[in-house]
């Protein structure tokens, strides 16, 4: 059978077995609608969560970034793992013993105001949609390469899986989907792994593959894989694979605002909602880091298996020699036809020069003819209309096919592909549901429920909510379909501005009882306003001085997220100690969320 | 019913708590910042099982320790919940 075939025979199943969860746990309260019941076993959540926290952006597009960067790399592995311990450390049990329903309940009350709520609320709700806009993205482009269907087609497929158990299920379906989703993305990441792992080196588990020497003639060699993948890199004038590229300050300060920003992340902490006690979260909060780490302790493996199989099989080959798009090992034309790989013959050589450097400027453009047709070189090669640069480098290829691609590279069995299709589709609709829960949530409960009409019945709610989830449905939707040209610069964004908001305002409403409305409000809005200018200004205003040399201290817009954290807890801190104490009931409520249960209960019923 | 925990019992309990995670964050702040980019070029002159040992760190070792730490925070956490509430833990 051929990918095609494979591809929709599994991602057919998977899909048939993601509603059919849905429709055997549909919801029937609001309880159920945000939190599941609080009934999910602990292993299950873990699981759910996992799947929840590893995003399109972590199964496609990770393993393909660290390639290209090397060492850095680890800013990604180190910055979402480590993240996750902050957020199961110093918010998750203390949130659960809360005991509302999301983020902005608990701003709200702690800081015992509608406006905090309500900011809260729309923060919690931009950052989804631009983390749902990603996850719809990849829909896409799964469904473009492997199904060979349009791009929008793929994108409105997904919205409409999604919108079945979204809103039917509420959490509680979300949930069980998001178990088979977890199981279905872990194994397709796995097994072309282990196929790569076991012929580059040898060795079954890639995360000792990473280490061993490469196979010689079906033995081990004296070389490893690490100092063969450094070699090829000098020869064709790339830095060593091993060694970083950017300064030490900015990978410390862009690690720490992707480890803070995503701590901050509201569809993950709501999951610790769905379990019993608090011990229960603690527990689960262990087993989901123990099934993401399986994952982001592979990426790096792939990262360096996808660079040295590229790095050996392409260089100096002539492209006309390459296999046909669609024929077996036809991979770089099948991403050179999904505009994802171009190659412009700059010495007229035929061969395909690959070093260090641009190939040409922006993204690729390809030119077409009057009927919409692609213009061919002389070799057969799509041309482009972007401007060459000088340097020697005639190949662009774009990162977030790595993972997707691997498999073809190394020449692994249909199914295999087809697999890795669905692992995908898995990894974005699991995150994409979540993400579209906390709309909807935020929607129904923080703004209609507690805000704007309290006297709504429990029926109501649960329709608003399933309205809301519908509608945010469609806004995703919409913006996959018409994708913003700023989606990475949002991104960005996104991260700065949890990490230089949420985040303060959570850990001191838990650590520290003096810290109140005044302190917190003004930290956070000197935080967000500080932390945004820096990136507007380099990201829209002034993006040719985004440079070193004029970064304060050398800080990338991706980084200064950590800056404006800080500046926030400074602010918040100070401001807090010359206003007045929050009241005694509000200090009562940081008691609640600090001790069990039990261990207040004279005073607490 | 068993009595509620004294107020003194209660402070115990949170400062321990605290105690705790300055603990486990120390270490996770010296496996990630520390080992995996602050001193990592000095760690990369030694090898583990073929890897660098900094880009090791960066790449794979601090993710170990990370689900180690919060295995010993499950573990710890536990048993000061039972040392507060005596037979009401469950």
């Amino acid at each position: 059978m051929d990918v095609k075939t494979w591809t929709f025979l599994i991602v057919g199943l998977s899909f048939a077995l993601y509603i059919a969860i849905a429709i055997r746990s549909r919801a029937n309260s609001t309880g159920e609608f945000y939190v599941a019941g609080k009934g999910v076993p602990s292993l299950a959540n873990g699981m759910a969560t996992a799947a929840d926290w590893m995003s399109a952006a972590s199964f496609i597009s990770m393993a393909g970034l660290i390639s290209f960067m090397g060492r850095d790399g680890a800013m990604y592995l180190m910055g979402w793992t480590g993240g996750y311990v902050l957020l199961a450390l110093l918010l998750a049990p203390y949130l659960r013993r809360f005991g509302k329903f999301t983020v902005p309940d608990f701003i709200g009350d702690r800081y015992y105001s509608n406006a905090a709520r309500v900011v809260a609320v729309l923060c919690a709700v931009f950052v989804s949609f631009t983390y749902v806009a990603g996850q719809m993205r990849g829909v896409g482009v799964v469904f473009s390469r492997f199904l060979e269907v349009e791009v929008n087609t793929g994108v409105i497929v997904g919205m409409v899986i999604v919108l079945i158990y979204a809103v039917l299920g509420g959490m509680k379906g979300i949930t069980y989907t998001q178990v088979a989703q977890y199981c279905v993305l872990i194994f397709a990441y796995l097994v072309p792994a282990i196929f790569i792992s076991i012929m580059l080196t040898g060795n079954p588990v890639p995360q000792l593959g990473l280490g061993s020497n490469v196979l010689e003639n079906g033995v081990p060699g004296t070389v490893s894989l690490l100092d063969k993948l450094n070699g090829l890199s000098a020869d064709l004038g790339f830095q060593a694979y091993t060694d970083g590229q950017k300064s030490t300050i900015d990978v410390f300060f862009i690690t720490a605002a992707l480890m803070v920003g995503t701590a901050g992340l509201p569809h993950v902490i709501v999951r610790f909602y769905t379990v019993k006690r608090v011990k229960d979260a603690r527990i689960s909060a262990f087993w989901a880091l123990l099934f993401i780490a399986i994952l982001y302790t592979v990426a790096p493996a792939v990262g360096v298996f996808a660079r040295t199989n590229l790095l050996e099989t392409i260089p100096n080959k002539e492209y006309a020699a390459l296999p046909d798009a669609k024929s077996e090992g036809g991979w770089f034309k099948n991403w050179e036809r999904s505009d994802l790989i171009a190659w412009v013959d700059k010495n007229g050589d035929g061969k395909i020069q690959y070093t260090d450097g641009k190939a040409f400027v922006g993204k690729p453009s390809f030119r077409e003819n009057s009927q919409g047709e692609p213009v061919l070189g002389k070799h057969g090669e799509r041309l482009l209309a972007n401007e060459k640069t000088e340097g020697v480098n005639e190949l662009y290829v774009d990162r977030d096919i790595m993972v997707l691609a691997n498999p073809e590279i190394a020449g692994l069995p249909n199914w295999v592909i087809a697999l890795v299709a669905a692992g995908g589709l898995a990894a974005a609709l699991s995150t994409a549901a979540g993400l579209l829960l906390v709309i909807s949530t935020s929607v129904a409960h923080d703004l209609v429920k507690r805000t704007i009409n309290p006297g709504i019945s429990e029926k109501g709610e649960l329709w608003t909510a399933r309205i809301a989830a519908g509608g945010a449905v469609i806004i995703a939707g919409w913006f996959g379909i018409n994708p913003p040209g700023f989606v990475a610069q949002v991104v960005a964004f996104a991260f700065g501005l949890a990490a230089s908001s949420f985040f303060p305002a959570i850990i001191l409403g838990i650590f520290w009882k003096r810290a109140n409305l005044y302190g917190v409000i003004s930290g956070m809005i000197v935080g967000i306003v500080f932390t945004s200018s820096y990136i507007i200004y380099f990201k829209f205003v002034n993006p040719a001085v985004n440079s070193s040399d004029h970064w304060l201290f050398g800080i990338s817009p991706e980084g200064i997220g950590t800056i404006g954290m800080l500046v926030n807890f400074v602010i918040a801190c100070g401001v807090s100690l010359v206003s007045k104490a929050p009241p005694a009931e509000v200090q009562d409520m940081v008691d609640r969320v600090r001790y069990p249960r039990e261990a207040l209960e004279s005073t607490d019923s | 019913m068993s009595k509620t925990p004294s107020a003194a019992a209660r402070a115990r309990y949170w400062r321990k708590n605290l105690s705790w995670l300055g603990a486990l964050l120390s270490v996770w702040f010296m496996v990630s910042y520390g080992c995996g980019i602050l001193f990592v070029d000095q760690l990369d002159k030694f090898k583990l099982g073929g890897v660098p040992l900094g880009f090791w760190f960066a790449q794979q070792g601090s993710i170990y320790v990370f689900v180690v730490l919060i295995a010993v925070y499950v573990l710890v956490m536990n048993r000061l919940d039972r040392e507060l509430l005596g037979e009401k833990f469950q």
